[in-house]
C-alpha cells in the first residue's frame, strides 16, 4: 500500500449515478479514504455506518471521508440509502478496481478493494495508513490520531 | 485497531459491583442495537454468576443514526441516575428494547418511582448529552468499532460473548 509521505494519486470516481467526484477538487482539506471490500456487510458492527456517526468529529479536523469499494454506482446508492449514509461512497467499478490498484490495496485473488486506510493532508499527502485484516473493522480511533497529529503538530 | 480503554474506569463511570472486584469488565453499547439488547441477559447471567469478583460497567456508544432512539435512551439512563436509578432505568430499557420507538422513557421512570417532572427536566439537560458524547468519544479513542464492545481489565475483548466463552475468559482473568 502506498505510504506516509506519498503524494496521493489524483483520481476522480462516480459518488452517485450521474456525478463524479474527483480527490483533488477537496484541495485545502484533509481527506480520509476507507476502502473496504463490498456493501452490504452485517449492520451493528459496518465500518461505514460507523463512519456515518462520525461526520462531525472528522468535520472538526476539516477532514472529509470516502468510502470506496468495487461495487457500482447503482448498488452504492441503495445501500447509502438504506444505512441513511450522509457521505460519499465511490464506485472503484471501471475499469474494476483502478484506484484501489493505483493505492496498492487491490485483492486481485477475491475482485474487491483490501480495508485499507489513508488520511491525506490539505497538500494532497498521505499522512497515514493502515491496513486491516479484511475481516476485522479497524474502528476509527487510528484516523482520529492522525487527524489529530495533522491539526496539532507536537512543538519543536 | 486500538486494544486499550481510553480513559480507564473511574469514578465518573457507572459501575456495578465492588470497586476493587478483580475482574472489570467494560460494554460499549448501543440500547437499541439488537445485539446488545441478546447480550443483557447473557451479561447478568455472568454477574450473577461471578458475584462480587465483577465489576461491570457501562459506557454509551449509540449509533443514532442507525438507531433513533438510542440517544434518547441514553439520555433517559443518565436522567434517572440523578435520582439514584441508572440500572434500574438501564435493564428496564434493555427488557423492553422493543418498544422504544413509542418513546416510553417517561412511562419508565414513572414505574420506577422517580420524579418525573425533574425527570423531564433532566431528559432536556445539555450536561447530560455532554456525557453520552464523552462515552461515544472514549469508545472511538478505544477502538470500538460496533456494539457491543467488551473491554476486560482494561483490554479490548474480540472473541465471542457468548456466555461460556466470555465467562471462561473472566475467570482465567480473575486468576491473572
Amino acid at each position: 500500500m502506498l505510504s506516509k509521505g506519498t503524494k496521493a494519486p489524483d483520481f476522480e470516481l462516480y459518488s452517485t449515478p450521474d456525478q463524479k467526484i474527483k480527490l483533488s477538487e477537496f484541495a485545502g482539506k484533509n481527506r480520509i479514504l476507507a476502502f473496504y471490500p463490498a456493501d452490504w456487510s452485517p449492520v451493528c458492527s459496518d465500518q461505514m455506518a460507523l463512519y456515518n456517526e462520525m461526520l462531525k468529529y472528522f468535520h472538526k479536523y476539516n477532514a472529509e471521508v470516502f468510502g470506496i469499494s468495487v461495487d457500482s454506482r447503482w448498488c452504492h446508492m441503495a445501500f447509502a440509502e438504506d444505512r441513511k449514509l450522509h457521505f460519499p461512497l465511490l464506485a472503484d467499478f471501471e475499469p474494476k478496481g483502478e484506484i484501489s490498484r493505483l493505492y496498492d490495496v487491490y485483492d486481485a485473488k477475491e475482485g474487491q478493494s483490501q480495508r485499507a486506510l489513508f488520511v491525506i493532508d490539505d497538500q494532497q499527502i498521505i499522512q497515514w495508513s493502515y491496513l486491516s485484516p479484511v475481516g476485522i473493522n479497524p474502528g476509527a480511533d487510528g484516523i482520529i490520531d492522525a487527524l489529530e497529529a495533522l491539526t496539532n503538530p507536537p512543538k519543536p | 485497531m486500538s486494544q486499550k480503554l481510553r480513559p480507564p474506569v473511574s469514578e465518573k463511570d457507572h459501575i456495578q459491583g465492588p470497586a476493587g472486584a478483580p475482574v472489570e469488565l467494560v460494554e460499549y453499547g448501543d440500547y437499541q442495537c439488537p445485539h446488545c439488547g441478546r447480550a443483557y441477559p447473557i451479561i447478568k447471567r455472568i454477574q450473577q454468576e461471578l458475584g462480587d469478583s465483577l465489576k461491570f460497567v457501562f459506557r454509551n456508544f449509540p449509533l443514532s443514526e442507525a438507531h433513533p432512539q438510542a440517544f434518547m435512551a441514553a439520555i433517559a439512563a443518565e436522567a434517572a441516575a440523578k435520582q439514584n436509578a441508572y440500572w434500574e432505568m438501564h435493564d428496564l430499557i434493555f427488557e423492553n428494547q422493543q418498544s422504544l420507538s413509542d418513546e416510553p422513557f417517561l412511562g419508565f421512570a414513572q414505574q420506577l418511582g422517580l420524579d418525573t417532572a425533574q425527570f423531564e427536566k433532566d431528559l432536556a439537560d445539555e450536561a447530560l448529552s455532554a456525557r453520552v458524547e464523552a462515552d461515544f468519544d472514549s469508545g472511538i479513542r478505544s477502538g470500538v468499532n460496533g456494539t457491543p464492545s467488551f473491554f476486560i481489565n482494561g483490554l479490548r475483548y474480540d472473541d465471542s460473548w457468548e456466555e461460556q466463552k466470555l465467562l471462561a475468559r473472566l475467570k482465567k482473568s480473575q486468576h491473572a
